[in-house]
């Protein structure tokens, strides 16, 4: 399959481990940011082709992991009310709000639908006239302008029975947090390849400079990754602190202008909460007031409603990169993808669901 | 800055949810919790696909299965078709020859006649073509709103072949692990057909009557070299091998390389974000069997129409029982895990 089994090569993987192991001196700690990198990573094992010198954390670039307990429990309030179809993302309907999740009030009696896409939801909207049609509009700026592209839709075909209930986070402002931290141990930075394919590099270039950090932005094929992860390190290495694309094929310097004119048509940034970190200034998407009619939690009044968010594990220190899920003691006991204690173990993204799926007992090697 | 946040755990369940009905830990749960406990008796407890009977000095293999699917006719079969195949799965991979199948309708008040009778035809060609009778039946009507369209079950009665004693627990380190095909084409089929995915592929249901691809297996290797066999229905591969792997305590490690998924189903699969080895089957199985006898076994099935792709894809070990771990294509291991409940597009 075309851009996908040239960047899934055995040899080609082994050949940049080799180059890996050969040009690192001394231990560096890498941090990937995105979830689906995460993934890739635990999927494939790419952890056990690197030498020991090379650590890597895990950022927190799950959305399903970071969208904040209040907005779910915002979700499970209006998903509830007669009348209204709910749509979201598949792995969102799992999350636990603070006592119920969106499938246990699909199975109360709550219309919830799965989509593939905001616009299907548009489309519901469209062919139920008599019903009220609300979007759970969560992510990181990759999937922030399809979002903004359903409200900006509805509005032009005058739709009145649609809206988005928005939460979307911000990758460069919850960096900073991360790497301002004084217990801050991330090195090198592998940028998430599909955010960046929407707003371009220039805010990384900043990071960089501020931080004095060599970011690499990468892909989500396993050659992506040792390949930024050869690059970060040849980068530390030789002292450099840079900017570099590895994702070209995806990501330019500039970014998909159209996505960012739609985002800045219908967003405006916003102060956001995120699970597992806290409140961070202008980390967030809101819609516009032009486009209050279109804003869920205008239109079901839940601004009021918010989650007292109980502190009992320490996914807040494994989204940050200082802890590893398997150093949490719940870790695979009492916290498991069936009944998870912590955000990052609910989404098949999730860096803890990921060591849970492929690497919860180190499996002996395969013959 | 960093104040610990973290959900509350939501523990009870008290009502049922989808995932119950995934052939994951839901459904296991549901099993172990329920009906366990309220129907006990040894021959449930084996937790086959099938039961194992003796009456009269006979030995025979009882099943029943229900269909659910949407929509109701898909690229290679129907609700009808399936309902055959499953059932008739169930007694061919429990070492059975199928004989007589019952077939049970809920249908809703509205549903259109034209469609039953397709329904009922494909059934009739189905199991002649396997040479089944389908015997004894029955019909129920509930009101609209209360069903979907049309529900089936069957229920399938077989001859268990002499000397053949099959068991999901019956693994033993050393096996080899045979599967008969490509994976994830019938779930993917069913996905891509669904409202509002527009998946434009010719993906069809791999459907199918197995008992003769079991035939042509005990031929090659007798009645004792096959410890076990499962058709990966819903739940796929990951689902069943870990199944084995908990039944016979042992671990069970594959290989990569050795897993045949259509360029299409994998395709799909990358856009939907799934992974095929959970994506249903419907006319595949899995054996564990006597490692000397394993390549003559692939041979024989490879003669065989629905075992054309068999290959051996891992084999039984001792070491960390009860767990599935898979060499990758980059020479790394992980674990195949069991779901909890159905597999959840990702966002991103």
């Amino acid at each position: 399959m075309k851009y996908l089994d040239e960047y899934r090569d055995a040899g080609v993987a082994k050949g940049i481990a080799q180059a890996i192991r050969a040009r690192v001196t001394q231990p560096w700690v890498l941090m990937e940011i995105c979830g689906g990198q995460t993934h890739t990573i635990m999927r494939y094992g790419l952890d056990e082709m690197l030498p020991p010198e090379i650590e890597l954390v895990h950022g927190p670039g799950c959305p399903v992991c970071v969208a904040p307990l209040e907005i779910i429990d915002k979700a499970l309030a209006i998903a509830a009310r007669p009348g209204v179809i709910f749509v979201s993302y598949g792995d969102m309907l799992r999350v636990p709000g603070s006592h119920s999740d969106l499938f246990r009030v699909k199975a109360a009696g709550g219309d919830v639908r799965i989509a593939y896409s905001p616009m299907d939801a548009v489309k519901l909207a469209r062919e139920n006239p008599s019903r009220q049609v609300v979007f759970f509009g969560i992510g990181f700026e990759t999937t922030a302008p399809a979002n903004a592209m359903s409200v900006w839709q509805a509005r032009r075909e005058g739709l009145k029975n649609f809206s988005l209930l928005a939460a979307h986070v911000l990758v460069p402002p919850a960096m900073r947090a991360i790497l301002a931290s004084p217990v801050n141990r991330v090195q090198g930075l592998i940028a998430p390849g599909h955010v960046c394919t929407v707003v371009g590099t220039r805010e990384y270039e900043d990071l960089s400079r501020d931080f004095h950090l060599p970011i690499v932005i990468g892909g989500f094929e396993p050659v992506d990754l040792l390949e930024a992860i050869r690059m970060l390190a040849v980068q530390l290495e030789e002292g450099r602190a840079e900017v570099e694309n590895q994702y070209a094929r995806s990501v330019s310097r500039e970014g998909n202008l159209p996505a960012q004119t739609i985002l800045q048509q219908v967003y405006e940034v916003s102060d956001q909460k995120w699970r597992g970190i806290g409140a961070i200034p202008m980390s967030g998407y809101k819609l516009r007031p032009e486009f209050a009619e279109y804003d869920a939690e205008l239109v079901y009044g839940t601004e009021e409603i918010s989650a007292q968010e109980p502190q009992e594990c320490i996914s807040a220190l494994v989204l940050q990169g200082l802890k590893k899920p398997v150093d949490c003691a719940a870790f695979g006991s009492l916290c498991t993808p069936e009944r998870p204690l912590g955000a990052p173990m609910v989404s098949s993204e999730g860096v803890c669901a990921a060591y849970y799926a492929y690497r919860r007992r180190v499996p002996e090697a395969v013959a | 800055m960093i104040p610990l946040v973290c959900p509350a755990p939501i523990h009870h369940r008290d009502t049922i949810l989808l995932g119950h009905g995934s052939g994951g830990k839901l459904s296991a749960e549901l099993l172990r919790e329920v009906f366990l406990p309220a129907f006990a008796n040894p021959v449930l407890a084996r937790l086959e696909d099938q039961a194992s009977l003796e009456i009269g000095g006979a030995r025979l293999a009882f099943t029943t299965d229900s269909f659910v699917v949407k929509p109701l006719f898909f690229r290679g079969g129907d609700i009808g078709s399936l309902a055959v195949h499953g059932t008739i799965n169930d007694l061919a991979v429990g070492g059975a020859i199928p004989e007589f199948l019952s077939a049970a309708f809920i249908l809703e008040e509205g549903f259109p006649m034209a469609d039953l009778q397709r329904i009922a035809v494909s059934m009739s060609l189905a199991a002649t073509k396997a040479g089944v009778t389908i015997v004894t039946g029955d019909t129920k009507v509930v009101e609209h709103g209360s069903g979907d369209g049309v529900y089936i079950n069957t229920a399938g009665i077989g001859r268990l072949r002499d000397g053949v004693r099959l068991s999901a627990s019956f693994a033993r380190p050393g096996d080899a692990v045979i599967l008969s095909g490509s994976v994830g084409d019938h779930g993917i089929a069913i996905l891509s057909q669904r409202e509002g995915l527009e998946l434009e592929s010719d993906i069809a249901s791999d459907s199918a009557a197995l008992h003769t691809l079991v035939d042509v297996m005990f031929a090659a290797a007798g009645a004792n070299a096959i410890r076990c066999m499962r058709d990966p229905t819903r739940g796929g591969v990951a689902s069943t091998l870990n199944e084995i792997a908990e039944q016979s305590a042992v671990g069970i490690e594959i290989d990569e390389c050795a897993i045949s998924i259509h360029s299409a189903v994998r395709g799909a699969c990358e856009l939907l974000g799934l992974d095929p080895l959970y994506v249903a089957n419907e006319g595949k199985l899995i054996a564990a069997v006597a490692p000397e006898c394993a390549q003559a076994l692939v041979a024989a099935m490879r003669c065989h129409p629905l075992g054309a792709d068999a290959a051996v894809m891992g084999r039984v070990t001792a070491a960390h029982p009860g767990m599935v771990t898979m060499r990758t294509l980059f020479g790394t291991s992980r674990i195949v895990d069991m779901l909890a409940g159905d597999q959840l597009p990702r966002i991103c």
